[in-house]
């Protein structure tokens, strides 16, 4: 037992250092679970109005690729929570796998952990405790939720099935990030390659669940957050399947252990290569050490919103094999007929790539903070370079990163639509106008980004508050019966629903106006701070 | 340079009104213990903060206003260097140096030589005094008016310790013109090093001076043998913590009193002497003595 010396010394400093974090994650997610039931329970007082809300989701290509399908259309349970089964495994996964590298690797990087070597601490103590902390918020925040869906008024077998769904998704991702820490250096790549992994995961069941005719709905069972679905907590609660995760977990950690004894302590599996002595000719700007700084991140992204855009694009021309039953028949006749419906499916993923692009945006922002606070900033801003410039450079990657990425998901979906559906001259041009508009909205909160970088620092991380806020009012907003006003303050609800949708002018214009004056607020006040 | 310069942060007074002027060609010492307010005038210096009050002057300009022109004309070794992952250490000296208006190719090679660094390894695998060494190099390959060192020292080993006070040494001995302000807490860099030196405690600077002049603020401590039994000593002026053992004396004499105490000495034969100059560090001891808290770093 030597080689975990120390491990009950580390939880208790994870848990320390995490007495804030962690809680509020978990209240976010419980609170969430609980208020959609809440609503929707309201909502559907009638037997009949909760199946028609199911049909119209199962018929429709852009819910059941973006949050899965509903088993039961008769489950109230399901009803309620289908908005939060993928995508709640999914951002639980996130918080599960994040924790992991958190305690482990970004303890390793920073060299905490050398200082800890030192005493008395076991070789897999590090893990195994940043294990403990994530396994254990997971299944406090699975049975907590569990407990709340009960309170509020769903079935006990189904709340549980439902919790402990949840809870699994949070102990597979633990088991992929304690994999991630070994392979890299750096946590910053360990949560990268952790998050390609989800996404990976959540594209699989897309690509299930859009299986019209049911030819590759096995693609699913390839992704933990599949086996999430495949639970079918209220429509079946099949025990059995929650297996899945716990073996993956052990799978998972069976490797990390492996590749511990492959490597010393500080290393990763991949070795980092010496490089060029000198610096390229181009490396004389600030813009061309953002480029530099950004550029691998950037292509990373860039290549998922191909992927993304071509997978989308291929969905798109299934639409009508959703069309099965009369009422749904009915339904898209009233919704402009196969064409309107495809738009509309077009158009919504459209938004959620603009969705994902903003975290492109909000990270590469972020980056200003990150650079001044590691001292980085500093040595640049005590040559040549003008404050306005180093920002500048670093706002430049996020506004261009954010169209590019946007408009490859463009091309991407509209090559691949253009394609199956036989129109491609008319599909890329319209792919694209509806990718482009969806960049003001995104270049508004990374404006607020910079924004807060300039005026409140400290404060900056905000930025993703914010676009949590954003995502919550546009996902939840109308379910929860906000008022207006207050639906209105998330950027994204004024973009234009294209393509199919009407386009007018003055939102976009709006939104490019305030996006362009929050920019230059963060300029002028980064201008007037100190700097550390 | 700098005149009645006051900077808090929040309720912490950083710096309280530091006075400091460092003339064109001088290689000038900043001496003072961690956090005596060091790092805050550097980096007011470098318009990276504002002051809240009091003046600053920097090669003849305002460092806030006009930072980016004064910053073609200097060059910044910081205390704390951090590099980015994965820029190797040449492409961060290229950068730097172009940044700040080109650098002395030759003059690149041979400090990498000398600091013995390998500019192929990325940022993320260098050491602290590796990272340092990549700072230093971009600074002192760069053809500029003015060298801002802040404790540049700081995790390199002796052998390279050495390095830099030779090449220090170098820069002095060139034609005039290149000024360093050199920032440390080691006494021995700062007496080898500099023609004058500023001592700074709690953001004040206590004392200002060539060497010579802060030594004459000092004692000599005398250890002396003498044929017969010494007279007088005790009454003359600046002697202090004597000490009498038979033929043996043992003495701190006021630096400016030492000719009277020798004649004394000397009236009663002196069979051997050793006689210690002061050091920087008796004279830091002498403004820190007692007052400050542990960590005051005092070797």
């Amino acid at each position: 037992m030597n080689d975990f010396v120390g491990t009950g010394t580390l939880v208790r400093l994870a848990l320390r250092r995490d007495r804030i974090l962690i809680p509020i994650w978990i209240v976010v997610f419980v609170m969430s679970a609980a208020g959609s039931a809440k609503a929707s329970i309201d909502l559907y007082s009638d037997q009949n109005a909760l199946v028609e809300a199911a049909r119209t989701s199962n018929a429709s290509p852009a819910l059941v690729s973006l949050y899965g399908r509903i088993f039961d259309e008769s489950s109230l349970g399901e009803v309620s929570l289908f908005k939060l089964t993928a995508f709640g495994a999914l951002l639980v996964g996130l918080l599960g796998g994040m924790l992991v590298v958190r305690h482990s690797r970004s303890e390793e990087e920073s060299g905490r952990l050398e200082l800890l070597s030192a005493g008395v601490l076991g070789r897999y103590a590090a893990l195994a405790a940043a294990l403990i902390v994530s396994g254990a918020t997971a299944i406090v925040l699975g049975l907590l939720t569990a407990l709340s869906l009960m309170g509020s008024g769903l079935d006990t077998k189904g709340s549980f099935a439902f919790g402990l769904m949840w809870a699994a998704a949070g102990l597979a991702f633990a088991g992929v990030g304690a994999v991630t820490a070994q392979v890299t250096e750096s946590a910053r790549a360990a949560n990268g390659l952790t998050a390609i992994v989800l996404g990976v995961s959540y594209v699989l069941r897309a690509i299930g669940d859009s299986s019209a005719d049911g030819s590759t709905q096995w693609v699913s069972w390839l992704s933990p957050i599949g086996w999430s679905q495949q639970v079918r907590a209220y429509a079946g609660d099949r025990w059995v399947v929650l297996l899945l995760p716990v073996v993956f977990l052990a799978l998972m950690v069976a490797a990390a252990i492996a590749l511990i004894q492959r490597r010393d302590v500080g290393a990763g599996l991949v070795r980092p290569r010496p490089g060029p002595p000198r610096g390229a000719a181009s490396l004389r700007s600030p813009l061309a050490l953002a480029w530099r700084l950004h550029r691998g991140s950037l292509f990373a992204w860039g290549f998922g919103f191909l992927l993304l855009g071509l997978l989308v694009g291929n969905i798109a021309s299934n639409v009508d094999g959703f069309v099965t039953s009369d009422s749904a028949k009915e339904m898209v006749q009233k919704l402009g007929g196969v064409e309107g419906i495809t738009d509309a499916f077009l158009a919504t993923e459209l938004g959620i790539m603009g969705l994902l692009a903003s975290a492109f945006g909000i990270q590469a922002a972020l980056r200003l903070r990150s650079e001044e606070t590691a001292l980085r900033a500093e040595p640049l801003l005590a040559t040549g370079v003008t404050r306005a410039q180093w920002l500048g450079s670093h706002v430049v990657m996020a506004l261009f990163g954010t169209a590019v990425l946007i408009l490859v998901a463009g091309l991407g979906s509209g090559v691949s639509s253009g394609a199956s559906l036989g129109n491609m001259g008319r599909q890329v041009p319209r792919m694209l106008a509806g990718a482009a508009v969806q960049l003001p909205a995104i270049w508004l909160v990374t404006g607020l980004v910079v924004l807060l970088f300039g005026l409140a620092p400290k404060l900056v991380t905000g930025g993703w508050a914010l676009y949590g806020l954003f995502l919550l009012i546009g996902q939840f907003g109308e379910l929860f019966n906000l008022p207006q006003w207050m639906i209105d303050l998330s950027p994204y609800g004024h973009t234009p629903r294209l393509p199919g949708g009407e386009f007018s002018a003055t939102p976009v214009l709006w939104l490019t106006a305030i996006a362009a004056a929050l920019t230059l607020t963060g300029f002028v006040t980064f201008r007037r701070r100190d700097i550390g | 340079m700098v005149s009645g310069l006051h900077k808090s942060y929040g309720s912490t007074h950083a710096l309280d009104g530091l006075d400091l002027e460092v003339a064109t060609g001088e290689v000038h010492g900043f001496l003072g213990p961690n956090g005596a307010g060091k790092s805050t005038t550097i980096r007011v210096l470098l318009g990276l903060l504002r002051g809240d009050a009091g003046d600053v002057s920097l090669l003849g300009g305002d460092p806030w206003h006009d930072a980016a022109k004064l910053h073609r004309r200097l060059a910044y070794v910081p205390g704390d260097v951090n590099l980015w992952p994965n820029l190797t250490g040449g492409e961060v000296i290229d950068l730097l140096g172009r940044l700040r208006g080109g650098l002395d190719e030759k003059k690149r090679d041979d400090l990498l030589r000398r600091f013995d660094l390998d500019p192929t390894k990325k940022g993320r695998t260098y050491s602290k005094g590796n990272r340092q060494k990549v700072a230093l190099v971009a600074a002192l390959a760069s053809d500029v008016e003015l060298l801002i060192l802040d404790e540049p020292t700081s995790g390199l080993d002796p052998l390279m310790e050495e390095v830099f006070r030779q090449v220090i040494e170098e820069e002095r001995a060139r034609d005039g013109d290149r000024t360093v302000l050199l920032s440390s807490h080691i006494l021995s860099e700062v007496e080898a090093l500099c023609d004058r030196v500023s001592i700074i405690r709690r953001g004040k600077v206590v004392e200002t001076g060539t060497l010579s002049d802060l030594r004459h603020l000092t004692r000599t401590s005398i250890h002396a043998e003498l044929t017969a039994s010494p007279n007088g000593l005790a009454q003359l002026p600046g002697v202090h913590d004597l000490d009498v053992e038979g033929n043996r004396v043992r003495c701190e004499v006021d630096t400016a009193q030492l000719d009277a105490v020798m004649r004394q000495l000397s009236a009663s034969g002196i069979k051997s002497l050793v006689a210690q100059p002061p050091t920087l560090e008796e004279l830091f001891l002498r403004h820190y003595d007692g007052d400050l808290e542990p960590e005051a770093a005092v070797r």
